[in-house]
């Protein structure tokens, strides 16, 4: 492929990405407050747009034009840089997720007297190339968004966004070796840290119908601690101590307004839609599913598989929101270390006498 | 011909540098932590253009990801203060500095004159996470079971360090 070519499908698919990617994030808020609405028999958003559905665009607008308040207490540079640092990094960890096999293109004869002939070119349905090891780049750059909500919540100078700050940082640190340890077990038996490679394991069926995804292939335990580490990554319900309202205001964006918060807002959906693709690719099959008729059909049912699984497991997230209560700090942490931690290794341990066997 | 990978390597190379300098430049303590995390990035970035991506993901992830938030943590959790400055001692002006300078002009002298002056190329480390455990797990098994009993004895004191004082029993006083 010429590097032109490379460049160009880049730009654009970084383009598509990202605009796939915000707008998902401003939908998830709006089913969000639809799901949980109906599940506390209200009915959400209605009034801007047919089911409320545009309200985000609202939401959006509000943002922009609300006051941009900075109290007079805090440290300015870093104040100004937290909102900054938890979005950047929230939109970058999508960059290294594919979304289905790789499209071929052409070949194409362009041109009427003298015709060139394009192609054929293998695009990757992902900004970047198939690195060798997708998967810790997603877990190093989530692990570097930790400094956003630290820092929004040391440099606002306020006792509540510091605690928030404080516990949001220590819950990441602690859930986040739960986090690896459960991802170590599909590793194994895909051996590879490539995303593809690890979807490409996860092809065919079990007696002809049960899909060979890894959550039916003996990575139930992992699934779930997965989906529990996940949760406190993420700072969502049950695990929302760091912006527990009854204790601590809102937490560590309790001195943010307008953009600033929107960024926090922004990022911590952003973070919601990585975690859904990474266990979509890890755990459910990425964008293995029946495909079928034409030729366009197939090349799109892949991707819609894929987003299937993810709003699923968004819309799983919302379920667990409208369902569970908040826990304790102390029960947090302890649950954390004490169940989730040694659980995790001895899903390792036994995932690896079984590979190895 | 520009070589891409030459650009790359000088652009992290100026960010660690300036990084590192920052560090010792800024009087806020949290500054300066933030500072070692742009140092630890730009390493890593050094490690990738090496072809040892396993290497510049760990140390994105550990160094970082990990360490440094704990840096940032105990430094939030102790509120530490702005550092006062002095004007320092005159002698570390004009002794220090030129010494430092003469210092790495040696050191890169002795490396450039006593070892190989090829330079390594770019991709060349064997970077792959499955060479890496084969280098670990095989040739250097002893070294790194030996490393990992330290790191457990670092913790281990570090748990007795940090576990709470035994009460002192009665009439043991003194």
């Amino acid at each position: 492929m010429p590097i032109w070519l490379y460049i160009l499908a880049s730009v654009i698919k970084s383009i598509i990405v990202l605009f796939v990617l915000l707008t998902a994030v401003a939908y998830t808020v709006w089913l969000e407050r639809k799901v949980v609405g109906h599940m506390q028999n209200r009915w959400g958003p209605t009034r801007v747009g047919p089911f409320g559905l545009l309200q985000p665009a609202a939401d959006g607008i509000k943002f922009l034009f609300k006051e941009d308040l900075t109290p007079p207490h805090v440290y300015k540079p870093l104040y100004i840089a937290a909102p900054l640092i938890a979005v950047i990094f929230a939109l970058t960890s999508i960059a290294v997720v594919p979304f289905g096999n790789p499209v071929v293109i052409g070949p194409l004869s362009v041109g009427f007297s003298h015709p060139v002939v394009i192609g054929p070119y293998a695009i990757p349905l992902q900004i970047t190339t198939d690195v060798n090891t997708g998967l810790l780049l997603i877990l190093g750059v989530t692990s570097i968004g930790v400094y956003g909500v630290a820092l929004a919540g040391w440099s606002s100078n306020n006792k509540y966004s510091l605690l928030g700050g404080l516990r949001a940082s220590a819950q990441m640190i602690s859930y986040e070796i739960s986090l690896g340890l459960s991802l170590v077990g599909v590793l194994i038996m895909a051996g590879s840290f490539s995303l593809n490679d690890i979807v490409k394991a996860q092809q065919g069926h079990f007696w002809g119908f049960i899909p060979r995804w890894n959550i039916f292939h003996g990575q139930v335990i992992g699934f779930f601690i997965y989906l529990i580490a996940a949760y406190a990554e993420t700072n969502r319900i049950p695990f929302d101590l760091p912006e527990a309202e009854t204790e601590l205001v809102a937490g560590y964006h309790t001195e943010y307004s307008a953009m600033k918060f929107a960024m926090f807002f922004m990022a911590e959906y952003a973070n919601m839609i990585t975690v859904a693709c990474v266990a979509t690719l890890l755990f459910l099959g990425g964008w293995n599913g029946p495909i079928f008729g034409p030729y366009i059909l197939q090349a799109i049912l892949p991707v819609f598989w894929f987003v299937a699984k993810v709003f699923v497991f968004l819309f799983l997230y919302i379920w667990v929101r409208g369902t569970l209560p908040r826990f304790r700090y102390d029960q947090l942490m302890a649950f954390g270390w004490k169940f989730l931690l040694p659980l995790a290794l001895f899903n390792l341990l036994a995932t690896a006498f079984a590979v190895a066997w | 011909m520009i070589n891409i990978h030459l650009i790359l390597f000088l652009a992290f190379g100026a960010v660690a540098v300036a990084g590192a300098v920052n560090l010792l430049a800024q009087t806020h303590p949290i500054n300066g932590a933030l500072s070692l995390i742009a140092v630890m990035a730009a390493l890593a970035g050094e490690y990738l253009l090496l072809g040892a991506e396993f290497v510049a993901a760990v140390q994105v992830i550990v160094y970082a990801g990990a360490i440094m938030v704990l840096f940032v943590f105990v430094i939030m959790l102790l509120n530490a203060g702005v550092e006062e400055r002095t004007k320092g001692s005159r002698v570390a002006i004009i002794f220090g500095i030129p010494g430092m300078l003469l210092g790495s002009l040696l050191i890169a002298w002795a490396v450039l004159r006593y070892s190989g002056t090829e330079s390594v190329a770019v991709g060349a480390l064997p970077g792959a996470p499955a060479t890496i455990g084969e280098l670990l797990f095989h040739e250097f098994l002893l070294p790194f079971e030996i490393t990992s009993i330290l790191i457990l004895i670092a913790i281990m004191g570090a748990v007795v360090l940090a576990s709470k004082p035994h009460p002192i029993p009665q009439g043991k006083e003194r």
